[in-house]
């Protein structure tokens, strides 16, 4: 169904990622070398997991016949903000850097993809807010580049990739959530992999496509983790945001965790209350790709009572992969109650920088764009 | 057609077979031509499917120019595809009688989708004897098979059997297990059966695991190194799961994976093999003959110790007659025949090492 009325917060929006020749300006000089006289800046930094001619990677009539779908900002508000009507959508810009391996080169071009999102993106377009891009494997560096970004409040989450180098919830990861926690930000787990595992516990399957079936269990595999590690009770406030991880199989992940977690408590003793009632509260999910079948909303309706609140979707279009065809954003079986909370108010409750208070009058933005731009 | 040249290099007074050559596409559609349109559709739309992160690239950039050598850019294209400026630039100017090519990209070698790694594989193999060695007879190509599908490979290396442009046969050293594993053994007796080596070429793409045992290197620095950590478990593999025992006819040759690692490699395996023979009761003599038997080295990257005639010793102990030499041409870390050995080689050890070693590997007249 079509969104019944304007307002609603996109929280899955990709731009096409900048060149590396554009993000040229935003380097210093070792990087800018480097880049030039290793023919770096000639790379595509393209992701495996989203080749850019696959059917998933861009819905076809959001096909440009030059240049990459959600190249520019025209084509985004005409094609991903206008129809929708949304008064914010959050840009989670997939960039290849997080998968290389020097993480000096992967957070110099972290900080460049970011400065650019914030100059090109963010100034031009008040609608448009976005997730701050981090070399995830050097915390270190993950978290200079948070303190770095932080000040300007129109970035509201840390992205993540689903299948990166170790589980997310290790403590070796602890200083990012502490970074985010202190800054307001939510945390973003992004479906992809950095292929530095086989993505599946059974090796590397053939086809791309079982790659996307199998994000779901990489999500499963992160979300205990989080909950496992005790991240939840160490940083309070944070906000855990799964995005296009679609929600099918959380039911089985409450469940199955519950009863587990009752016979072998005394291991994790820090896990204080059922699991699903910790991740009823600080966990959220984006909509698309919905992944209960279109033909009976009755399924999406009984799914959403079995995940037992309606408290956890965030809308999305997920733009430009193709999830919808048409201005069908919304899956049928949603209450209007329902729509009105996934549209608008999950979103404000994940995400303290997109209140209202936290939007009116600024006046740090306005300072952070002038550093920015500077 | 083109006469091959004879002319000898003016620096060592003999023509060369240089064992590693790398061609390359001027663009992915020339292999198009060799693709039925079923694959070119599917490469078109989702492209290869590796085992890493990045699509398109290497997950470790390389230096210099993308790991070119800068003088080695054509006008169009990559180096290495401009056959002209290969004649000019070092095949003429270098006195190659003969050039091993190493066809490593889209060959199908770490394709994760098999029935396109097949594709893949037939159409890089018929695009070096069209693009390459019939135009440039003093070329030759390996047949490039995707080792993780042995029946397809097998058929692959028969059908190119018979063709004489074809001297020996590709399969990736990042492989998904380790290549003495018998599910690859099909391979090794097509090898054995056609008389045609295999060729191991380091690998800039993953077979799905770290590229050390403790897991993945930061810099190319380390990843330049792991590839001879990985040749050198390759090879103890290979020997300790018997597959030289089970195919005395097969050879191995190991290009650009370094080759002083050899005898200490040898004398290592000996070593616990002598604690723990009970173990691999297969193996009929020291680990270190199967080696010593079995197994060619290329020369580039080669090392330089300070004192040159350290290499000169290690040579002795690997034997002269199982190291060939090759520049990795048009790579950045290119070898020149003149400049690479730092101490004298005697008439017979060069006419091994530049030329007689490989003619006689590969059968060359």
């Amino acid at each position: 169904m079509k969104i019944p009325y304007p307002g609603a917060i996109d929280c899955d929006l990709h731009p096409a990622m900048p060149s590396v020749a554009a993000l040229m300006p935003y380097l210093d000089e070792y990087w800018r070398d480097q880049l030039a006289n290793r023919h770096i800046d000639r790379y595509p930094f393209v992701l495996t997991s989203y080749p850019p001619g696959a059917p998933l990677s861009a819905r076809p009539d959001w096909r440009q016949p030059s240049g990459a779908p959600g190249g520019d900002l025209d084509m985004i508000r005409r094609q991903a903000l206008d129809p929708f009507g949304s008064s914010l959508a959050i840009c989670n810009v997939l960039h290849g850097a997080v998968a290389l391996f020097n993480a000096d080169m992967a957070a110099a071009l972290c900080a460049a993809l970011n400065d650019w999102v914030a100059t090109e993106l963010l100034d031009r377009e008040p609608r448009l807010r976005a997730s701050i891009v981090v070399p995830v494997h050097d915390p270190g560096l993950a978290v200079d580049e948070i303190e770095r970004k932080a000040a300007d409040r129109r970035f509201v989450q840390v992205l993540m990739l689903a299948m990166g180098e170790m589980l997310l919830g290790r403590r070796l990861y602890w200083p990012i959530y502490a970074a985010a926690e202190r800054h307001e930000l939510a945390i973003g787990v992004h479906a992809g992999s950095t292929y530095h595992h086989a993505p599946t516990a059974a090796g590397w399957p053939a086809h791309r496509v079982e790659d996307y079936v199998a994000q779901s269990t990489a999500f499963e595999s992160q979300l205990l983790s989080f909950l496992a590690e005790g991240v939840f009770q160490k940083f309070p406030a944070l906000k855990l945001v799964l995005i296009e991880s679609g929600f099918s199989w959380l039911p089985t992940l409450l469940w199955r965790t519950g009863k587990t977690w009752r016979g072998v408590r005394p291991e994790v003793p820090w896990i204080d209350r059922p699991p699903a009632e910790i991740v009823r509260e600080r966990v959220r999910l984006t909509l698309q790709p919905v992944d209960t079948p279109r033909h009976d909303p009755q399924i999406l309706a009984r799914t959403l009572a079995h995940i037992g609140s309606d408290r956890m979707l965030l809308f999305s279009t997920d733009y430009p992969h193709w999830q919808f065809d048409g201005e069908d954003v919304l899956p049928e079986g949603l209450s209007a109650a329902t729509v009105r909370r996934l549209m608008i108010d999950n979103p404000l409750e994940t995400y303290p920088r997109l209140r209202p208070a936290a939007v009116a009058g600024d006046t740090v933005g306005d300072a952070a764009r002038q550093e920015a731009v500077r | 057609m083109n006469v091959p040249l004879r002319q000898a290099s003016p620096a060592l007074g003999l023509t060369i077979v240089d064992c590693d050559i790398h061609p390359a596409y001027r663009s992915p559609k020339d292999l198009h031509p060799f693709l039925p349109a079923r694959w070119r559709e599917h490469m078109a739309m989702f492209g290869e499917h590796l085992r890493q992160g990045l699509s398109g690239q290497l997950a470790w950039p390389r230096m210099m120019a993308s790991g070119m050598r800068l003088d080695a850019f054509p006008n169009e294209g990559p180096p290495g595809s401009d056959l002209a400026l290969m004649r000019r630039q070092h095949l003429d100017a270098n006195g190659v009688e003969c050039g091993m090519l190493m066809q490593l990209s889209k060959g199908g070698m770490e394709e994760r989708n098999l029935d396109f790694a097949a594709a893949l594989s037939r159409a890089v193999n018929d695009w070096q004897v069209e693009a390459w060695v019939k135009p440039e007879p003093r070329l030759r190509a390996g047949i490039v098979v995707p080792q993780e599908d042995a029946d397809f490979a097998v058929e692959e290396i028969e059908r190119r059997a018979g063709d004489p442009a074809f001297v020996q046969i590709l399969i990736s050293p990042r492989s998904s297990d380790p290549l003495g594993h018998r599910r690859y053994w099909p391979i090794y007796e097509a090898a054995q059966r056609c008389r045609r080596p295999i060729a191991l070429h380091v690998q800039g793409f993953s077979g799905g695991h770290a590229s050390t045992g403790s897991g993945w290197p930061t810099y190319y620095l380390q990843e330049h190194y792991a590839t001879t950590t990985g040749m050198q478990t390759t090879v103890m593999n290979l020997v300790f799961e018997g597959v030289f025992e089970r195919f005395p006819g097969l050879n191995v040759v190991l290009i650009e994976g370094g080759f002083t690692w050899a005898p200490a490699l040898g004398w290592r395996m000996d070593k616990h093999w002598r604690r723990m023979r009970a173990e691999v009761p297969h193996l009929k003599r020291p680990p270190s003959e199967y080696l010593r038997e079995h197994c060619w080295f290329t020369t580039q990257p080669i090392e330089e110790p300070d004192d040159p005639k350290h290499l000169a010793e290690v040579i002795e102990w690997i034997g002269w007659d199982r190291v060939m030499f090759s520049t990795d041409y048009p790579h950045w870390d290119f070898d020149h025949p003149q400049q690479a050995f730092k101490f004298p080689l005697t008439e017979e050890q060069k006419r091994k090492v530049f030329r007689d070693n490989a003619k006689a590997l590969y059968g060359l007249p």
